[in-house]
């Protein structure tokens, strides 16, 4: 199995026996003290034992000690070959336990009735939660409105390769312009919400509402779905064009200059040679710049939580804003997360599909 | 192409053509640079604005308005407070303090366990059960497409039993989780371009693999790592989903703070301003000095 590293590494590693032995016992050791602590805990909680910690706390201690004892024990049992496996060991650890537990357990409440508000926990209730998700057309509204969410990215894409080409241009103070156009990206979406959201967007005192009124408009921003709609995909735009006009410029910068020269040579204008050379050579970077702000886009929820909170009427709830209320307001922690599961289902699909679609044209396939 | 003095016709159209493109592409930059940069003036200046000012909509200090400190008092800085103690400044401070905090170790964190794999990863072949290492590397950035909502109801459920909800440490472990996908990819994509013969002559050397990677490997990195940091320190800082779900009172970040102000604003715009450009200060300076490094980190996973 070593025939695949990169970097061999030669070692005649004896390792004695006693040492084998005293590894695989610290691992088994934590994990018994681990397991002893949480039967004790839960049996605590069950009110069959009457002592014990006021929170599962000293569990979690126990199961970190087990994963450093892990580790440890790579490096006693394997010698050369468990220090190599250290590097990637930690990790792994650190993500299997904050991902696939709770995944785990978001999958069991997932199917139960379980109220944060009410005193009794979690009741399994079958496919209760499956039928009322089925029938509540506020998640199939937001669902729709992800669609047009991630449709958007299209005139972001156009917007953000038309600043890098310009960025990439013979221009005077580059490096003035570039700093300028990534600060949005900076700023955080909550601060975005108020900055634009609520007080540039506002009907009164805002300075966008003067101006439009000024040219003879009446300014309403969040009264109609559309409007409302299409102003929290600008905001979103705004913060996150600079993302998509960085991996632009950088593909361009990469481009190979000769190429371009030699189409200006054989007489290509400038939209020739955008369309004929520079598109296509683009093409593996503009897909994995997409393919990266679909993922990104697939999370909105912050501005939507802050600027309208779904509204007008459920018109620019995104999944994640409307899971988000379906906590704060309800505490329907049981419904919430069927939403969510459901939600990580269609994802996973829709991404595997399009991954399958552009991963030929992708720099290397994720 | 056919003449080539100054004066013909073909190259005054020329010419004339330059200059249109030459203004074309300077009015199209500064176009876009006023839409960046005009909610931040908007916000700076509205900091300094009084109720009058905010309704007679004045745009330029000193021209149509005189500034004044009254958003900046709201949150205890201003010359006439800094002396005084404060208790809305020491609110302030806590919460960028947590900010701080938070967004400093979780990305330290992620940098040091993302890089350890990415190097692992992109040196030796492992064998995890049925997991080859393009599935270890696909199941690392695999966690990118998570989206938030999914974790946070199991993890306030969890952090309620392991008393870590309203902790530093419960949100430090999941923006560590967060930026993790995205340290790798930046990482991996580093230890990809440093050649192996570097670790091989350590090897023969005399050093082990860890003191190759510590000794060799790390130095010729750390730009990449720099730029993996503060990526992850901008995503931290910003971050607002979890922390307004577990955090309530001790441990809640700027963001969160923000976000409760702006539901009871009315008209008190002063306040919100000076409370908006003291939570987005810190990164957009972070932007002006250190922008080479952001640049660096996204354009990571772009090129080859």
């Amino acid at each position: 199995m070593n025939q695949g590293d990169l970097l061999h590494t030669v070692t005649a590693d004896h390792i004695p026996e006693g040492r084998k032995r005293l590894g695989k016992m610290l691992v088994r050791g934590t994990a018994l003290l681990g397991i002893a602590l949480a039967v004790w805990q839960f049996a605590y909680e069950t009110g069959r034992v009457s002592a014990g910690f006021d929170s599962w706390r000293p569990v979690l201690y126990a199961y970190l000690l087990w994963a450093t004892a892990l580790c440890v024990s790579q490096v006693l049992v394997n010698g050369e070959k468990g220090k190599r496996t250290l590097f990637v060991l930690p990790a792994a650890l650190f993500v299997i336990s904050l991902v696939v537990f709770p995944l785990l357990f978001a999958l069991y409440i997932s199917f139960s009735d379980w109220n944060l508000a009410s005193p009794r926990g979690p009741r399994f209730n079958g496919l209760d939660n499956v039928r009322q998700m089925w029938a509540d057309a506020f998640y199939w509204n937001a669902l729709k409105n992800m669609v047009y969410y991630v449709l958007a990215i299209s005139v972001e894409y156009v917007i953000a390769f038309g600043l890098a080409l310009l960025l990439n241009a013979q221009i005077r103070a580059r490096k003035f312009f570039r700093v300028v156009f990534l600060l949005p990206l900076m700023l955080s979406p909550v601060a975005v919400s108020w900055m634009i959201g609520k007080s540039m967007l506002e009907v009164r005192f805002g300075p966008v509402s003067r101006l439009l009124r000024d040219i003879g408009f009446e300014p309403s921003f969040y009264g109609s779905p559309e409007v409302a709609r299409f102003m929290i995909m600008a905001m979103d735009a705004w913060t996150f064009i600079p993302f998509m006009m960085i991996m632009l410029l950088a593909g361009l910068q990469a481009l190979p200059g000769e190429i371009i020269e030699a189409s200006r040579v054989d007489g290509a204008t400038g939209w020739q040679s955008f369309k004929e050379v520079i598109f296509p050579l683009m093409l593996p970077v503009s897909v994995t710049a997409v393919v990266i702000r679909i993922i990104f886009k697939l999370k909105l929820a912050d501005v939507i939580i802050n600027v309208t909170s779904g509204g007008p009427g459920g018109a620019t709830d995104s999944v994640t804003s409307f899971i988000f209320r379906e906590y704060r307001d309800r505490s329907n922690v049981g419904y919430g997360t069927l939403l969510a599961i459901v939600y990580l289902v269609l994802i996973i699909i829709f991404v595997t599909l399009l991954l399958k679609l552009v991963s030929r044209w992708m720099e290397r396939p994720a | 192409m056919s003449a080539i003095f100054k004066d013909h016709d073909a190259d005054r159209a020329a010419r004339g053509k330059w200059w249109t493109s030459r203004v074309a592409i300077y009015a199209a930059l500064g176009l876009w640079a006023f839409i960046c940069l005009f909610p931040i003036y908007w916000t700076l200046t509205t900091s300094f604005k009084l109720a009058p000012d905010v309704m007679r909509g004045n745009l330029v200090p000193w021209w149509d308005f005189t500034p004044r400190w009254k958003g900046w008092e709201s949150i205890g800085f201003s010359p006439r407070l800094i002396g005084e103690v404060s208790t809305v400044r020491e609110e302030f401070l806590k919460r960028f303090w947590n900010s701080t905090i938070v967004s400093i170790t979780s990305s330290l964190l992620a940098v040091v366990l993302g890089s350890l794999a990415a190097y692992g990863l992109s040196r030796f072949s492992y064998r995890f059960g049925f997991m080859k290492n393009s599935d270890i590397s696909f199941f690392f950035l695999s966690q990118m497409i998570l989206p938030p909502v999914v974790l946070a109801l199991p993890f306030l459920v969890l952090y309620k039993s392991l008393a870590l909800l309203d902790t530093l440490v419960g949100l430090i472990l999941l923006y560590t989780l967060m930026v993790l996908p995205i340290v790798i990819w930046i990482m991996r994509d580093q230890f990809q371009s440093i050649p192996v013969e570097l670790e091989e002559a350590a090897l023969v050397d005399g050093l082990g693999i860890w003191g190759a990677f510590m000794r060799i490997v790390l130095p010729i990195a750390l730009p990449g790592m720099v730029a993996a940091f503060i990526l992850s320190l901008v995503l931290c800082w910003n971050e607002y989903f979890f922390a307004a779900l577990l955090t309530a009172t001790n441990a809640t970040t700027l963001p969160v703070m923000v976000a409760s102000q702006t539901g009871s604003q009315g008209i008190n715009w002063w306040a919100m301003a000076a409370l908006s450009s003291a939570a987005i200060l810190p990164l957009v300076i972070v932007a002006i000095f250190l922008e080479k490094y952001i640049i660096k980190g996204m354009a990571a996973g772009a090129v080859k």
